[in-house]
């Protein structure tokens, strides 16, 4: 049976709770009649051999571009690039789809007598990854040929020798890349294209830049003019990174693969997450009662430990090689075909429970700013054609938004949220006034560099993902939430759903229309 | 007379620091050393000696320390049992050239004070808080007014002071004010001794009387250029705010405040938080005194930099490896005397009472009691910021429609210039 798409339920008297994710933990909130509700479809059928799929994509190259085997020969240099820790979303069992294509690129790479082999975590800004997430990402046989070599590096983009300097755009972006990308005579950069932001050229200009590159498309301006980012024709951050992918085109010799996953997002214990309320059987029931049972007496810190315990089953859904327009095209469709759900009109309220994990915090904490990121950048950014809340709107989040951070992972958030929310919110303002002091900090920049922390500026990215969102909302709610943190953010507290949507009222009226995202797994709305 | 008391009984002494200790400060008040007594007005010394009556006397951390049972025994030799506590008056002169007039007490008990002449080397200096003879002389010893037994203090009805100590307060110039002078004293003492070179970055550690104080003086005689305050509670942030911090930050957020600020690098604990600072501040003024504000201010000072203790010490225990390795300088600031200006040598007094003034601190003064009260207001002293309070003092003004058993008055935006215009207010916010 195919799988279904995605669905828009409209609640009745006799549609049962909705499940809303709260952090570590989830709730069953009742949704008032009318309201609707996004369900994203289910999960497309991983891919019957996904080796002979990525033997095919290497060999059979989308775009101009040769067959992977005939780029490679005795003597060039090779480096494989590949996306970091952020992806996928949970981490996914292993094998995990990376190692799987890296092992079949190196294979080729043996086979034609390439000998100069390096392999990049894609870092961009973000946090180097411990062995242990290396080793799982890559598998243990690449991990062991090449760590112990130091042949498996990590991109450092305040490394002053490690990067090199590829010219300005038409528009003046500097564009400054890792330099043993830049002058391998093959670069093959491995994605995970989890949702439609990912992939094509933002892949090299975002994922191997520097801050002085990355900061022309991570700003407030080309974020409040993304509608949305997620849809890359009308994204100003992917314009800005189709010029500069482009500009690197012209001198770094470029294979680009990129794959898709399915949507088979949890593992079966934790089936109630993938069904739909009304469908659930006796045995998401349990699993419901059980873990909800189990959690309320569980302290916050097992409960973080557990569920970043969960590998999920994600499968191969495509995979695509070659020239990067077009296998990023290739994927984009591919992407589409698992995620789109059409959304007819928007709402004057959209609700979404936030889960315990974003691209930010694996094996870390849930910050304040990850939730604001994850709820008002990334949730929120998930439409193509117009928000699923309206021009004015209310936006309810529900995730208990925790006064705590990771010192290892997140050093400048902590101080990001006590110094730089505590004087404006506002993300103009908050761009220029904190900005280039955060970036340049020598110690951030340290600990970037030398620990496991995500880059000075970072929080500052977190927090221009939602500039499109709060330039566009009317109120942000966040139900559950420690009230000191949310209102740190400018955000109203709410100690229930009920609260909320009552308070939501002040500000779109009587009666609102509602919608609810019934996410993760994850769906991209096609309003129309 | 009606007056506080402070007798040497240890068993009391120790009764209070036990009940400190366990239930939180103050709360061994009704067990501890102060009691409220009948007592003999206290006799002229000798000559220059004038009888005074107390209009408001404030409670400061030290006669709290007292209180408690938590001061130091360094100070055994140097007061005198039993005293009257007050050293924070504005009093109203009763004799002699002075009579008549409102003046503010400068309680340090110098050579002059005490007969002696010559006077030693610190007092003809005019370092009169640095007095060499504090515990000879014609008086017992005692450091200041408020710790001799001659002298009587500011908790009573009547005290004697020697002309040398007495400042007239000018007509425009409110009783809630001239109550501040005393500590504005010592927080421009303190601000002085510490020179602060322009454009430095400073620290002020604690937001009580005397930390807003040096907040204030700071931005008065000092050119800091980045201020960083730390402040516990809400009033405290606002007041540290207004009274002229660039930063008003929470104990936990000092590191990362000042590292932000100084772009210094940090060295980590195993988790991932800030054991101490790589550079770090030029100055911090230490406004608390205890082992952990000292060991907080070693942690964010530069190698090189000052740490200035204002707020009193006891005993604590604190490690000073970073102070030898990183060469700082660790300065006592206590009381006041006469500081080096660009103009010339000038009074602490005389700065303390520009201040006051230019500053508003007469908005510190949250709270009065009358004597009678004073169980409940050092409760209230002793938890000032917790309860929204800053400055609480005792009000022993005797105007018409008499303050006994009124309950406490509070000074709460700090315009009441006098007992006359007191709001009646509940005094236990």
């Amino acid at each position: 049976m195919s799988p279904r798409p995605g669905f828009v339920l409209e609640v009745d008297r006799s549609t049962p709770p909705t499940l809303f994710w709260h952090g570590e933990g989830y709730r069953l909130e009742r949704l008032p009649t009318g309201s609707r509700v996004i369900y994203p479809p289910e999960p497309l059928p991983a891919l019957d051999d996904p080796d002979a799929a990525i033997e095919h994509a290497l060999e059979h190259p989308a775009g101009d571009c040769e067959p992977l085997s005939a780029l490679l020969r005795p003597g060039m240099r090779l480096t494989i690039a590949f996306d970091d820790i952020s992806l996928p979303l949970p981490p996914m069992r292993a094998p995990d789809v990376r190692g799987r294509v890296i092992e079949a690129v190196l294979d080729k790479a043996a086979a034609a007598g390439v000998d100069d082999v390096v392999l990049i975590a894609a870092l961009a800004l973000h946090r180097r990854m411990t062995d242990d997430e290396l080793r799982h990402a890559l598998g243990s046989r690449i991990f062991d040929a090449f760590a112990p070599h130091g042949t498996l590096l990590q991109h450092d983009a305040e490394d002053p020798d490690g990067m090199v300097d590829l010219g300005q755009t038409e528009e003046g972006e500097v564009v400054e890349i890792n330099r043993r990308a830049a002058e391998s005579d093959l670069l093959v950069y491995v994605n995970i294209n989890l949702v439609a932001m990912d992939g094509g050229h933002k892949s090299v200009a975002t994922g191997l830049a520097s801050y002085r590159s990355i900061r022309h498309h991570h700003n407030v301006r080309t974020m409040q003019h993304s509608r949305s980012f997620m849809d890359r024709h009308n994204s100003e951050l992917h314009t800005s990174n189709w010029r500069m992918g482009r500009l690197i085109a012209q001198s770094v010799k470029l294979f680009q693969i990129e794959t898709t996953l399915n949507t088979d997002t949890f593992p079966s214990q934790f089936g109630f997450l993938q069904h739909r309320e009304w469908e659930w059987s006796l045995k998401d029931r349990a699993g419901f009662h059980a873990t909800s049972a189990a959690l309320e007496r569980t302290p916050p810190a097992l409960k973080r430990q557990i569920f970043h315990s969960i590998r999920s089953p994600h499968a191969l859904s495509s995979i695509q090689a070659g020239e990067v327009e077009a296998v990023h095209d290739l994927a984009l469709a591919n992407v589409h075909r698992q995620q789109l759900v059409r959304v007819e009109g928007q709402s004057d309220v959209v609700t979404m429970g936030l889960p315990y994990i974003c691209p930010y915090n694996v094996n870390s904490i849930m910050n304040p700013l990850l939730v604001a990121c994850l709820g008002l950048g990334y949730f929120f950014n998930l439409y193509r054609g117009r928000p699923v809340v309206r021009q004015g709107g209310v936006c309810i989040l529900s995730h208990p938004t925790p006064w705590a951070f990771n010192p290892v992972h997140h050093p400048s958030y902590i101080d990001f949220f006590e110094q730089v929310l505590a004087d404006t919110t506002d993300p103009l303002e908050v761009e220029k006034r904190y900005e280039e002091s955060f970036a340049r900090d020598p110690w951030y920049v340290h600990l970037y560099r030398t620990s496991y922390a995500y880059h000075g500026v970072h929080p500052f990215y977190m927090w221009y993902w939602c500039a499109h969102a709060l330039d566009h909302l009317g109120q942000v709610i966040v139900v559950g939430g420690d009230r000191a943190a949310v209102r740190r953010m400018g955000f109203k507290p709410a100690t229930s759903l009920a609260d909320a949507l009552e308070m939501a009222e002040d500000v779109v009226g009587r009666d609102p229309t509602i919608t609810h995202l019934h996410l993760p797994p994850l769906f991209l709305a096609d309003v129309v | 007379m009606k007056a506080l008391l402070i007798e040497r009984q240890l068993h009391r002494f120790a009764a209070a620091r036990a009940a400190s200790l366990v239930a939180g400060p103050a709360s061994g008040i009704g067990v501890g050393p102060l009691r409220l007594a009948d007592v003999d007005p206290p006799e002229l010394p000798g000559p220059g000696w004038q009888r005074l009556r107390p209009r408001l006397a404030g409670i400061c951390g030290s006669d709290l320390h007292t209180v408690d049972g938590a001061s130091s025994r360094y100070f055994e030799p140097i007061v005198s049992f039993p005293f009257v506590p007050g050293h924070e008056v504005v009093a109203d002169v009763l004799d002699g050239p002075l009579a008549g007039r409102r003046v503010v007490l400068e309680p340090v008990l110098g050579c002059v004070a005490r007969g002696i002449d010559p006077p030693c080397a610190a007092c003809a200096s005019g370092r009169k808080g640095a007095c060499e003879r504090i515990a000879f002389g014609h008086l017992r010893p005692g450091l200041q007014t408020g710790y001799c037994r001659d002298t009587g203090g500011g908790w009573s009805d009547e005290l004697v002071a020697h002309e040398s100590q007495l400042h007239v307060v000018p007509d425009a110039l409110g009783d809630e004010a001239a109550v501040m002078v005393e500590p504005a004293a010592c927080a421009v003492h303190a601000t002085l001794l510490g020179a602060v070179v322009p454009g430095e970055t400073v620290v002020v550690l604690g937001s009580g009387t005397l930390g807003l104080a040096v907040v204030a003086a700071l931005r008065h005689f000092a050119l800091p250029g980045t201020l960083i305050s730390v402040a516990k509670h809400a009033v405290q942030r606002d007041l540290a705010s207004s009274l002229g911090a660039d930063d008003v930050v929470a104990p936990g957020e000092l590191a990362r405040a000042v590292r932000r600020a100084t772009g210094s690098l940090a060295l980590e604990d195993r988790h991932g938080g800030i054991r101490r600072l790589a550079g770090g501040a030029d100055v911090v003024f230490d406004c608390v005194g205890s082992a952990e504000t000292i060991a907080d201010s070693l942690a964010v000072v530069r190698p090189g930099g000052r740490v200035v203790l204002v707020g009193m010490p006891g005993t604590v225990r604190v490690d000073l490896a970073p102070l030898w390795q990183r060469e700082i300088t660790l300065l006592g600031a206590y009381a006041y005397g006469t500081e080096d200006r660009p103009e010339g040598p000038r009074s602490t007094f005389e700065l303390a009472f520009e201040l006051v003034e230019a500053a508003g601190l007469q908005r510190l003064v949250s709270a009065r009691y009358p004597l009678e009260r004073y169980e409940e207001a050092v409760r209230h002293a002793a938890n000032a910021g917790r309860r929204g309070a800053v400055k609480v003092v005792f009000d022993l003004r005797r105007a018409a429609g008499s303050w006994r058993g009124a309950g406490a008055l509070a000074a709460a935006d700090g315009e009441a210039a006098s007992g006359t215009s007191g709001e009646e207010v509940e005094a236990a916010r």
